[in-house]
């Protein structure tokens, strides 16, 4: 029988918000606060969910401890603690939520084949969320 | 009509272990690790259902709360709140209490059992940073 598991993890990490495709005063417009040069942070919780058959032998989606060890390594190693406008993996795109939730995506697809990724979830803040299904 | 889903939701505590008979002592402490304690552990389970349906015109529901609790309490809470999972609970007497294999056993307690309207979904966490959704079987 297939079920969703869904597992939360935290990390922090500064950004600013800053397109070059816009002038200073269109950023400044756009972006207001967050387009600050000194940059800001925030505490993001992120949301994994995978799904897939339930093994008989363990009554599991997935080893549990393969997942946290996967988003450990790919993404709370890159991204924790960590300066966004900096970080390759968002490089030519501006470091919004949007942006990092399909990053973290593409990233978590690519490296973790234990189970389907159906969806990551990233609190930017109690009061905003992003949500990447794939295509 | 307009469908509308409506999600209730309770709390139970209960203890449990994994461990699979069919598998070695050395392969079920690998696989399961601290888990695996025959002592068990416990945790304070969330349960969110989920039911969808049409509004009945007359009364504005989707279902009726009273009775939607009075089903959780009887098939759910009655079981399973403050047991031991794995002795006191038959569907666990075969099946490791895992939360994935618990929001299964919730799901077919509950599925075909309200009047009105349709169980969507049952969530289970097992702590705030870990749940498991299940929509049945389709």
């Amino acid at each position: 029988m297939k079920a969703h598991l869904t597992r939360r993890y935290r990390f922090s990490a500064s950004h600013r918000l800053h397109s070059d495709s816009f002038s200073d005063e269109e950023n400044r417009a756009i972006y207001g606060k967050c387009n600050n040069p000194y940059g800001h942070g925030h505490n993001y919780t992120l949301e994994v969910t995978v799904s897939g058959e339930v093994d008989r032998s363990t009554g599991m989606i997935c080893d549990l401890g393969e997942l946290d060890e996967c988003v450990r390594r790919e993404i709370l190693e890159r991204f924790d603690v960590e300066n966004l406008n900096v970080r390759n993996e968002l490089s030519g795109s501006v470091p919004t939520t949007e942006n990092l939730s399909t990053v973290i995506y593409q990233i978590l697809k690519r490296e973790f084949g234990r189970a389907h990724l159906e969806k990551v979830r990233l609190e930017e803040t109690m009061m905003n969320s992003f949500e990447y299904t794939g295509n | 009509m307009s469908m509308v889903y409506l999600t209730r939701k309770a709390e139970f505590a209960a203890s449990h272990y994994y461990h699979n008979p069919e598998l070695s002592p050395e392969d079920n402490r690998r696989l399961f690790g601290k888990c695996n304690n025959p002592n068990g552990h416990g945790h304070n389970y969330v349960l969110e259902v989920t039911v969808k349906g049409d509004i009945n015109p007359r009364s504005g529901f989707v279902v009726d709360l009273r009775q939607l609790k009075e089903l959780l309490h009887r098939e759910v809470l009655d079981a399973m709140d403050h047991r031991f999972l794995n002795r006191e609970v038959p569907e666990f007497f075969t099946c490791i209490p895992t939360t994935e294999n618990i929001a299964i056993a919730i799901w077919q307690r509950l599925v075909g059992k309200l009047e009105t309207a349709k169980l969507h979904r049952v969530r289970v966490y097992e702590n705030p940073d870990l749940f498991v959704d299940f929509y049945g079987e389709g």
